[in-house]
């Protein structure tokens, strides 16, 4: 009998690259996480200096969209079991 | 070069380019939908039918470029894993490529094709030097700074520009030097994005 995974979320993660615009980046967090102005900046900063940031967290399939529009805008993100 | 997005009223934006700009940015947009191309497909696939129920590829493209368009959805870059949770994070990332590459790559070659028919629906001035006003609906916009994006990632790539070439070494390559014409492309895009997420955050 296979022991069921247990419930831990999964998050997120978005990676510092040299190419993104800073102001891009938080565009993105805004515009398709809804996070204010703020929340948007300081994520991105976050990426920015200490290399990535998770930026949101939920289930696996959650978290699989999160990523997949990640990728549709161009930003380098991953999704991983957060233990 | 100039090329600066500025809002329009009610909403979109506008840009003025001349013919040199405007076909700059037409070459490297369909150079940038010709990379995406449709992928990887089976081989011998021409029924269209096929082509539409066939899995997407499991593996990261070589082309390091590509690569970066498309990166593995699983994973922390930097972390080393060991035997079967590195087998795992590799497996989901397969799997997870196989349902989503092949969408984000027409998804992405739109982008970059209605760049192009953006830039042929501008009727050019009596003169070369003469410049054009784009204007872009909101929804144009969108698809404009993510083919802008797509571009710079695509370029940056291939010069293999680093955290710190912020306008430092390679803008001050030589002019002799091979890389100069895409570097000066490189930036001159930067300042369209630049712009144009300035009026969308307005």
């Amino acid at each position: 009998m296979e022991v069921p995974e247990p419930d831990v979320p999964w998050v997120t993660m978005v990676h510092n690259d040299p190419v993104n615009l800073m102001s891009y980046v938080t565009y993105v967090f805004q515009s398709y996480f809804g996070y204010s102005k703020d929340k948007a900046h300081k994520l991105m900063l976050d990426v920015h200096h200490k290399g990535r940031a998770i930026v949101s967290s939920g289930s696996r399939e959650e978290m699989e969209r999160d990523v997949q529009a990640m990728h549709g805008y161009g930003l380098w993100a991953t999704l991983t079991q957060d233990r | 070069m100039s090329g600066r997005f500025e809002p329009l009223p009610g909403g979109g934006a506008a840009v003025a380019l001349d013919e040199v700009e405007i076909s700059i940015l037409r070459s490297l947009a369909v150079q940038l939908a010709e990379l995406i191309g449709p992928g990887d497909q089976p081989a011998g696939a021409t029924d269209p039918l096929d082509a539409l129920f066939a899995e997407g590829p499991t593996k990261p493209p070589s082309d390091p470029a590509l690569a970066r368009l498309f990166p593995d959805a699983y994973g922390v870059p930097d972390q080393e894993l060991e035997g079967d949770a590195e087998k795992e994070v590799r497996a989901a990332s397969a799997e997870f490529r196989r349902y989503t590459e092949n969408d984000l790559r027409a998804r992405k070659r739109d982008d970059a094709l209605a760049m192009v028919r953006d830039l042929d629906s501008l009727s050019a001035g009596p003169a070369a030097k003469d410049q054009v006003v784009l204007e872009l609906a909101p929804q144009k916009c969108r698809q404009w700074l993510g083919a802008l994006n797509d571009l710079r990632l695509a370029i940056g790539t291939r010069l293999e520009v680093t955290d710190d070439d912020d306008g430092g070494e390679l803008l001050g390559l030589p002019d002799s030097d091979p890389r100069k014409p895409m570097v000066m492309a490189y930036f001159w895009l930067g300042g369209l994005q630049e712009t144009l997420i300035e009026t969308l955050m307005a």
